[in-house]
């Protein structure tokens, strides 16, 4: 007796349905919770270093928009000071045209992917804003030396949890939130 | 004497005989409407929510503790939207039938015992008017379709009509079952004669009963005439603002009132130890919804035909066989323990089931129902 063809069918599905409550959710609560990225991304950010530029302006030359000002006046040992250097992230489309192009590579791509502001002229960064610093940290995108710095990752949600990877709650209930602004 | 019959004997002794009469019946109706409004907002989160994790999502959950007030920002956002009557509609109908939807749904409530005194009205023929005010929604919802001069409402109207009045039969044969065991059609009396739930007692009238009414309900997997992939929004595809929350608070107001119904009916309602009654009413109730929130998340909605084969091929049988079986136990086994009755009639249901599946199964050639 065959009890595939006697409705065993929705037993089977509903069994089913009823596995997924005791699953954690796949959703991700964006503000709270982010998902690992991959540090060689190419993000939505670029990184400058003072130290290697020497203001020779290849990325703004490179730059398809012309969003990079680079204001220079000559130093006591012959060399270029830098005076400003601004990209206007507004405009920019991330192309990494200008990363490519610096011969000393003193310009790179960052991680993040969160880069929105309120007012434009926040969108515009001066030279101190670009710099290295704990939350703008460089990717390994077009920078062979910088990537062999960085430590190997997993990217699976349900991975190691040591390294990358992220540990879902199983209700992921709402225990401790900000507004999320 | 239910409290609200022994709080009017205490108005009367103070109040003129008709306030005494009036002023009770007042917060009666105020209690219930209450219950049902507050119970839908707490229905809709909750379905949201529990939907969320049949699909390993998590739901609403923003707004206030845990999602909870999401159902009212829903609420308002409805309230507020504009509301559009088709040019070539029925202006009247149009109007009134979400009042005709509604208002039966309301009306249910009236003899839906929330514990052993706590009931609006114990009216000795309770479940036949819970039968014959139910239906009632069926006129509104076809009222609708025809009032909104809409092909896809129209059809919806007509599924309506053949899905109220297939399913119809069974559910009261199904209830006639459950009368003849508790010996008696009032609410009350049959929760009262539910030493063990009707549910254990009639396994086959229940999963009658409860897919009938599921199918009364209009929930997935039956809810044919709001089928968005074929017919967009059904009945009140016409309907915004107000209008449309009454069809919303109708819909949700039914599946409680039929919650209410299948607790009453065959969980044994209020009765349960250590919890007070109304506390084991609610978690009876929710049981039954989370069930049918269960039956949402899992099958695929039915098909025109299998929906009408369903109910006259496959319940409406079953159902008689099973009236006949009940009223055959009623009068031959009584006497002997109800344990008997549980056995005979678990093995009974497993055999009709398995027989009658037969029917429905799909291969040798032909695949339909």
């Amino acid at each position: 007796m065959k009890f595939e063809r006697y409705g065993i069918g929705i037993a089977k599905g509903m069994a089913l349905t009823f596995k997924h409550l005791f699953r954690p959710p796949i959703t991700v609560q964006y503000p709270e919770q982010k998902l690992n990225v991959s540090r060689r991304i190419r993000g939505n950010e670029l990184v400058w270093f003072q130290d290697k530029c020497t203001g020779c302006a290849t990325c703004a030359k490179s730059c398809p928009q012309g969003n990079i000002a680079v204001v220079t006046h000559v130093g006591s040992e012959n060399n270029y000071v830098v005076d400003k250097f601004e990209i206007d992230t507004g405009r920019c489309m991330f192309c990494g045209l200008c990363v490519e192009a610096c011969p000393f590579d003193a310009l790179a791509m960052g991680r993040s992917y969160e880069r929105a502001q309120y007012r434009r002229r926040q969108l515009v960064l001066s030279k101190e804003e670009l710099q290295l610093s704990e939350v703008r940290q460089p990717s390994g995108y077009a920078r062979p030396k910088i990537e062999a710095t960085l430590p190997k990752q997993s990217l699976l949600i349900y991975g190691g949890m040591k390294e990358g990877g992220q540990k879902l709650s199983w209700l992921g209930l709402s225990k401790k939130r900000g507004r999320g602004v | 004497m239910t409290l609200l019959e022994q709080f009017q004997l205490w108005l009367g002794s103070i109040w003129p005989g008709w306030a005494a009469y009036i002023v009770p019946a007042i917060v009666g109706i105020v209690i219930v409407i209450v219950f049902l409004l507050a119970m839908v907002i707490v229905f809709i989160w909750y379905e949201r929510r529990l939907i969320g994790r049949f699909q390993i999502r998590l739901g609403p959950n923003r707004l206030g503790p845990e999602g909870i007030f999401q159902p009212i920002a829903t609420t308002v956002k409805i309230l507020l939207k504009e509301d559009i009557v088709p040019a070539k509609g029925d202006k009247v109908l149009h109007w009134l039938a979400p009042i005709i939807v509604f208002v039966p749904v309301l009306m249910v409530f009236a003899v839906v015992p929330f514990g052993e005194r706590a009931i609006l009205t114990d009216l000795n023929v309770g479940i036949v008017y819970v039968v014959a005010i139910s239906s009632v929604s069926a006129v509104g919802i076809y009222t609708a379709g025809w009032a909104s001069n809409n092909k896809y409402g129209l059809i919806a109207a007509l599924r309506a009509i053949a899905q109220m009045v297939s399913y119809e039969l069974p559910v009261v044969l199904a209830i006639v079952g459950v009368v003849l065991m508790a010996g008696s059609l009032s609410m009350t009396q049959i929760v009262a004669s539910q030493n063990i739930p009707f549910l254990i007692l009639q396994p086959l009238g229940f999963i009658i009963f409860f897919l009938g009414t599921v199918a009364e309900m209009n929930r997935s997997p039956f809810d044919l005439l709001e089928a968005d992939s074929e017919i967009v929004a059904g009945y009140h595809i016409e309907y915004s603002g107000v209008k449309f929350a009454m069809f919303f608070l109708g819909e949700y107001g039914h599946t409680l009132a039929y919650s209410c119904i299948i607790t009453t009916l065959f969980l044994s309602g209020w009765q349960g130890p250590l919890l007070p009654p109304i506390v084991w009413f609610l978690i009876k109730v929710f049981a039954v919804f989370s069930v049918i929130v269960w039956m949402r998340a899992t099958l695929p909605r039915l098909r025109v035909d299998q929906l009408m084969a369903f109910a006259w091929k496959g319940l409406l049988p079953m159902a008689v066989i099973n009236l006949f079986m009940v009223a055959a136990e009623v009068l031959w086994l009584s006497e002997f323990t109800p344990w008997l009755l549980v056995a005979v009639n678990f093995v009974f249901a497993g055999v009709l089931v398995l027989l009658w599946s037969r029917l429905f199964t799909l291969g040798g050639g032909r695949v339909e129902v």
